[in-house]
């Protein structure tokens, strides 16, 4: 092959479909993209092909029924998004979740966030080359899967965060357990970044790549690590603290450049924060309730409905109708691993919810895919959906 | 929450007759505007120093069909230098063209391009209204109230023509939307039961 036999413009310009099924579409995304050449003009994305109508099935069922079609969203962190919908019904009812409750919800929280960021990590980097850190993150993931089995049963749709608390208590061995996965969990966290943050090829593939300002952020609506990229310290736990955030000590990674290699920096720090966090919670965990001990809210303890006939009524009640939530609207936001993940709901005062709208971090992120892509090469495509942590449960509901 | 207050203050004297109204509920902040003025409502919410609403976090619509303009356009906002979250909304019918706000918040884009989607609002000025979320040559809006949870067609393939065809929804067994509301706190909404009258009747005489 000679080099520089095609002169004519027209020849370079084509447009390629990059989807529906490519192992660095995280999912099922296609993307219409421009190119000339290797430079990408433009980039139109499709998406919508794992849309599932949430927010139609959710109008229809129950508020509780609700809470486990918020584990189907992102399902890379499922507690996360079911926290901001338990966060809104609890606002609208007025009910409060007592302090046990609200450390088991952050330990889950911060255990989701870890189980979001080594999924990220691992496959931006093996989207870019890097085949082994994958292998070790995904060992560790496994055992943060099992600590959600033991908490509420499943591995992946917990729905384990219920309005007015959470399902189940923890036993002592399982807070133990999670205790002492932190240890080890640090030292794979240090081998990860050995083979990754020196890396000349990592770093030809992220540094300066998928720059996003302090205007873009404002722009497009980014929330998260990319907002915190570009050196906005704004995480919701701090700057509107929910549950007990406020008690915990942590610290915000803020990054500098806003690439995609900053971001994986934070990401990794964050995680470390994560442990700080998770570490806090076991030490600190009070004893008590770990759900609300409103009749009408929450139900009853099997036992208890063995010897009470209100118990009883009420467990028959509450799986049946459902609590019915004042007329109003709220909107309730998370941080969640991806960026703030809020729920808009709406109540008409019956025992379902009359408008939910899911505010899907990715959704917004996805949509500057085509203003980060332009006159980058087709390669830096999929290290900037890498960085981006787009999963298709949440940006098509 | 007096801060929520203030601010409410603020705006309404910021933005006179443009503001149709404001409402704090929850502890959130809701304005309410007519669609004529929702660009320069939040272009006052995003420049003005003292609101710094420089944000749109959502926007999504919501459908009420009995009433005359049956849609909601429902703006959230965030100002991070100020910490405050704000609501606008406005009312629509479904021929009414809400100026779309891709000027001011690039973001917009998408999500008014869902709210079509998803309920057939339109938006003028929008560079680019097709469908999002839905499949090619889909028809119908789906999260409107009248629009059936099962949908109208299903999509299969079909092993004799060697494509993907759409066909009536069949359904096995009709969808089980219960409706569970108690007989005895709820009967008012839904209307007596049949022979619910007699109960009424005994009660009066003994």
């Amino acid at each position: 092959m000679s080099e520089a036999t095609q002169t004519s413009n027209d020849d370079r310009k084509f447009t390629i479909n990059f989807g529906p099924q490519h192992p660095a579409a995280h999912g099922v995304l296609r993307l219409v993209m421009d190119l000339d050449g290797e430079r990408v003009e433009r980039v139109d994305p499709h998406i919508g092909l794992l849309h599932r109508g949430t927010e139609k099935l959710i109008e229809h069922k129950t508020y509780l029924q609700s809470v486990p079609y918020f584990d189907r969203l992102d399902y890379v962190s499922p507690m996360n998004q079911e926290h901001a919908f338990a966060l809104a019904v609890e606002r609208m009812l007025g009910v409060e979740v007592p302090k046990r409750g609200q450390y088991i919800r952050m330990l889950y929280c911060e255990i989701g966030r870890i189980l979001n960021h080594l999924m990220n990590v691992c496959t931006q980097a093996l989207d870019v080359g890097a085949l082994t850190p994958i292998t070790w993150g995904f060992e560790e993931r496994e055992k943060l899967m099992i600590f959600y089995e033991r908490a509420c049963g499943a591995r992946l749709h917990a729905a384990y965060f219920r309005p007015g608390g959470v399902h189940q208590d923890l036993p002592q061995d399982l807070l133990d357990d999670i205790d002492a996965f932190c240890d080890h969990f640090l030292t794979v966290l240090d081998d990860i970044e050995g083979l990754l943050t020196n890396s000349r090829i990592f770093k030809q593939r992220n540094v300066d790549i998928g720059i996003v300002s302090q205007e873009d952020v404002m722009n497009w609506g980014m929330s998260g690590v990319m907002a915190r990229s570009a050196g906005l310290a704004w995480d919701l736990r701090r700057s509107q603290p929910y549950e007990a955030y406020s008690d915990m000590e942590f610290s915000v990674p803020v990054g500098k450049n806003g690439d995609c290699y900053d971001r994986y920096v934070m990401r990794m720090d964050e995680m470390r924060e994560s442990v700080k966090i998770i570490r806090q919670c076991i030490a600190n965990i009070p004893d008590g309730p770990v759900s609300s001990q409103d009749g009408k809210i929450v139900p009853p303890k099997r036992a208890e409905m063995k010897q009470s006939m209100e118990a009883l009524i009420h467990h028959f009640k509450l799986y049946t109708e459902g609590y019915h939530v004042p007329e109003g609207e709220v909107y309730a936001a998370v941080e969640a691993p991806k960026g703030e993940f809020g729920v808009y709901l709406v109540g008409d005062g019956s025992n379902k919810p009359y408008r939910c709208k899911i505010r899907a971090p990715g959704f917004a992120h996805l949509h500057a895919l085509d203003y980060l892509s332009r006159d980058h090469m087709l390669a830096d495509v999929s290290a900037i959906l890498g960085s981006l942590d787009i999963v298709f449960g949440e940006v098509d509901r | 929450m007096s801060d929520l207050q203030n601010l409410a203050g603020h705006i309404a004297a910021g933005l006179g007759d443009k503001l149709a109204g404001h409402d704090i509920q929850f502890s959130e902040l809701t304005l309410d505007v007519n669609p004529g003025n929702i660009e320069p409502v939040l272009r006052f919410l995003r420049d003005d120093p003292d609101c710094g609403f420089t944000q749109l976090t959502d926007l999504c619509g919501a459908d009420y069909p009995n009433r005359p303009l049956r849609f909601d356009v429902i703006y959230h906002l965030l100002s991070m230098s100020k910490n405050h979250r704000i609501r606008v909304k406005l009312q629509a019918g479904e021929e009414t063209q809400v100026p779309s706000v891709t000027g001011l918040f690039e973001v917009a884009n998408w999500y008014e391009r869902e709210a079509f989607d998803m309920y057939g609002i339109l938006f003028s000025g929008h560079p680019d209204l097709r469908r999002l979320l839905t499949d090619y040559g889909f028809e119908g809006y789906p999260l409107r109230k009248d629009f059936p949870l099962t949908g109208h067609v299903e999509v299969r393939y079909c092993d004799d023509s060697k494509k993907v065809i759409q066909e009536p929804v069949s359904l096995v067994q009709e969808f089980r939307d219960f409706d569970f509301e108690s007989p005895w706190e709820g009967a008012q909404a839904a209307g007596l039961l049949p022979g619910d009258e007699k109960a009424e009747q005994d009660g009066q005489e003994g």
